[in-house]
């Protein structure tokens, strides 16, 4: 069951959002009773130490956990009632992904890193040879197209990988820790071209990081510890849960 | 999928050493399958072309004759048998196919040296000479062995030949100067060491002349029982001892010209023959030229039960032998089988191990669970191609190779040695078989990591160091 919303309503709503991850007969609670809206089209960042949940949180908002407890509505539609496949298809529509560790396929070339997602969707060839340049035009690499990951640098990794994520124009990219692995120089960069892509393709951004440094770049901030949201920096608003 | 085959076929490229070591190995056992089925293929087609060489493609006796028959021409001889090789060489359709129809009379008796004292029993054929020769020109399968003439073609009516091992028994080695046949000791101690002086001095004066006499005493005489239940006696000139292959059939076997054993074992009776055989031109034409045989035999089976034999029911031996190889090929192919599950299945569990974030990464970014097993078992599917391709490439080279070299060996059933043959290039069943079979163990062994990889959790893949 799906519970539609309007057209630039939340992107993402948690309700009561439980998770505990169970280690041998110990129970560790990591989310408890989250509530949450994501709005469209914001840069949001979601902060906290190591070990606060924010990884956890973003893997359920990606629809690749599940909650042990409560709602979660992605673009819509309820998640917790799709089927493995049936979510895996929602996330090839909705969501896009950028992983810390860039997670880019090791044997396909920039282009192709960036084109698989519209293979997978069955996008045509015309299709395809429109959109994959003008993303990479779009995150400066229009003259990496034929490289291999192993021939990028990290920063560049990370670009290609922005641009996988915006491939199918999801309504949500999810990304954890994306300037973990860069040097600040090239995280700021990448920090930089994600605003960018959220003012010029209206796309919701999630991230997560604890560097306090970037909430000036952010247009929401959600302040996580110990698995509860400790407060919402909402630009041009007051703090809220 | 033509994504799904790119993707799969980057992932065997990129490490390099691990696929190219698995194909290897199922190269190596893909090429063994090969050798061994085309070695015992051609021991298939060697065998087959003997017996039909030999006894044609097909018999046409009397119904009881191959169960009761063996030696009594008189109880399950065919009467009008010229008959009925007329009526074969008439009918439009079977003049097409059979190359050679010829009688046979099989019999048994006692073959005497007189001059020697030596007898045995025997099992004599008599043929058209001219008629057997031809037939041992069949080579359909095009062999490079060629099968021994017979040297009773344009001898005289009384000339016969017999197996090597009667021609020990009646001590006709030197005459027909047989290699490796040593004299019974029972002769050796003839040389009278044991006997009085003067006594053993007249032996020893006796002994070269007789040694003289058997080098040119070639004959022999065969009592047979004739038709009415007489023995009857004749004189034979043995002009040759011929191998037969299986010593129990050598021990026995003497073959003389079809009137001569006709004229003995009937007199001035009609004569009749146990047996007639056909040969075709094809071994694939037996069915059809066994019903087309049928209205023939059912003319001519008023007052004889006849029937038609084709040369595996004749020759137990060789389905035995072929039953034998197919068992050792399947045994083969069964263990190889099982090397090239575990070696596949091995990569791809290892591969798995290696790709785990990628699987995650593929699940998170919207690869259903399908995707990834259909990446993996492709995976493991393009392995078995490749690997059985190889194979088949290595066993088609080493094959050649080895019909270069000429080896000499005596297959089954044979008795000249003939060069070592491994027919794998044409036998495209085989090949075609050997390649499914090894694609579809490569499948099977991918299938299950393939399996687990699908089941993998995205979230615990995607933490995977």
């Amino acid at each position: 069951m799906t519970e539609q919303m309007g057209h630039h309503g939340p992107v993402v709503v948690l309700n009561q959002v439980e998770k505990t991850y169970r280690l041998d007969s110990v129970s560790v609670p990591v989310i408890k009773g989250v509530n949450l809206l994501v709005r469209h089209a914001c840069f949001t960042v979601l902060l906290g130490p190591s070990g606060s949940g924010k990884t956890t949180l973003l893997n359920m908002i990606g629809c690749i956990d599940k909650p042990d407890k409560g709602d979660i509505i992605v673009s819509g539609c309820k998640v917790g009632e799709l089927s493995d496949d049936a979510l895996s298809d929602f996330r090839a529509r909705n969501i896009g992904f950028i992983f810390q560790n860039f997670n880019l396929l090791p044997v396909l070339s920039a282009y192709e890193n960036v084109e698989y997602p519209l293979l997978l969707a069955g996008t045509s060839a015309k299709t395809r040879g429109e959109r994959v340049p003008r993303l990479l035009d779009a995150v400066g690499l229009g003259d990496k197209a034929r490289n291999l990951p192993g021939q990028l640098s990290g920063g560049q990794r990370q670009r290609v990988a922005i641009a996988r994520a915006l491939a199918r124009k999801p309504k949500l990219v999810i990304a954890d820790e994306p300037t973990a692995n860069l040097d600040s120089q090239t995280g700021a960069a990448i920090l930089a071209l994600m605003r960018h892509m959220v003012d010029q393709y209206q796309i919701s951004f999630i991230f997560s990081s604890h560097d306090r440094d970037v909430i000036k770049a952010a247009d929401d901030t959600i302040f996580l510890k110990d698995g509860t949201i400790r407060g919402i920096r909402r630009q041009g608003a007051e703090d809220a849960p | 999928m033509m994504i799904t085959l790119s993707l799969a076929l980057r992932n065997l490229l990129r490490n390099r050493r691990r696929s190219f070591a698995t194909l290897l190995a199922m190269a190596i056992g893909c090429a063994s399958i090969l050798l061994f089925g085309g070695f015992s293929g051609n021991i298939n087609y060697e065998m087959h072309t003997r017996n039909v060489q030999r006894g044609g493609h097909l018999q046409i006796q009397h119904r009881d004759f191959y169960l009761y028959g063996s030696g009594n021409p008189t109880a399950y001889g065919i009467r009008d048998y010229t008959k009925i090789l007329a009526a074969i060489q008439n009918d439009e359709v079977l003049r097409k196919m059979v190359l050679v129809a010829t009688p046979t009379l099989q019999f048994g008796g006692i073959a005497g040296n007189y001059s020697a004292s030596v007898s045995r029993t025997v099992i004599g054929t008599g043929f058209v000479a001219g008629d057997i020769n031809r037939m041992r020109r069949w080579n359909d399968f095009h062999l490079r062995s060629k099968a021994p003439v017979s040297a009773l073609e344009g001898a005289a009516a009384d000339a016969a030949v017999v197996g090597t091992g009667v021609a020990r028994v009646l001590q006709l080695c030197d005459a027909l100067k047989i290699a490796h046949c040593p004299k019974p000791e029972k002769e050796r101690k003839s040389d009278g060491s044991a006997l009085p002086e003067d006594i053993a001095q007249l032996s020893l004066q006796e002994a070269p002349v007789a040694a003289g006499a058997a080098a040119s005493q070639q004959r022999v005489d065969i009592l047979v029982v004739n038709a009415r239940g007489a023995p009857n006696v004749t004189s034979l000139e043995v002009i040759r001892a011929e191998d037969q292959g299986i010593k129990e059939l050598d021990e026995v076997s003497m073959m003389m010209h079809l009137a001569k054993i006709q004229q003995l074992i009937y007199g001035i009776s009609p004569p009749m023959a146990t047996s007639i055989m056909i040969q075709l031109r094809h071994s694939d034409q037996i069915a059809a030229a066994q019903t087309r045989l049928a209205p023939i035999l059912a003319k001519y089976s008023a007052n004889q039960p006849l029937a038609v034999l084709d040369f595996k029911s004749l020759n137990p031996f060789y389905v035995q032998t072929i039953q034998m190889f197919d068992t050792i090929f399947g045994f083969v192919f069964v263990l190889i089988g099982a090397i090239v599950l575990f070696t596949v299945s091995n990569t791809m569990n290892t591969a798995i191990v290696e790709r785990t974030v990628e699987i995650g990464t593929l699940r998170a970014i919207g690869l259903r669970r399908s995707g990834i097993r259909r990446l993996f078992v492709t995976e493991g599917a393009l392995l078995g191609f490749c690997g059985a391709v190889l194979g088949v490439v290595l066993g088609l080279v080493l094959s050649a190779v080895v019909n270069q070299m000429d080896i000499p060996w005596v297959p089954p059933s044979t008795v000249e040695s003939v060069p070592l043959t491994i027919l794998v290039w044409g036998e495209t069943r085989m090949i075609f078989g050997t390649t499914l079979g090894l694609i579809c163990i490569a499948i099977l062994s991918a299938w299950w990591p393939a399996y687990r990889a699908a089941k993998l959790n995205v979230v615990e893949a995607l933490r995977h160091a």
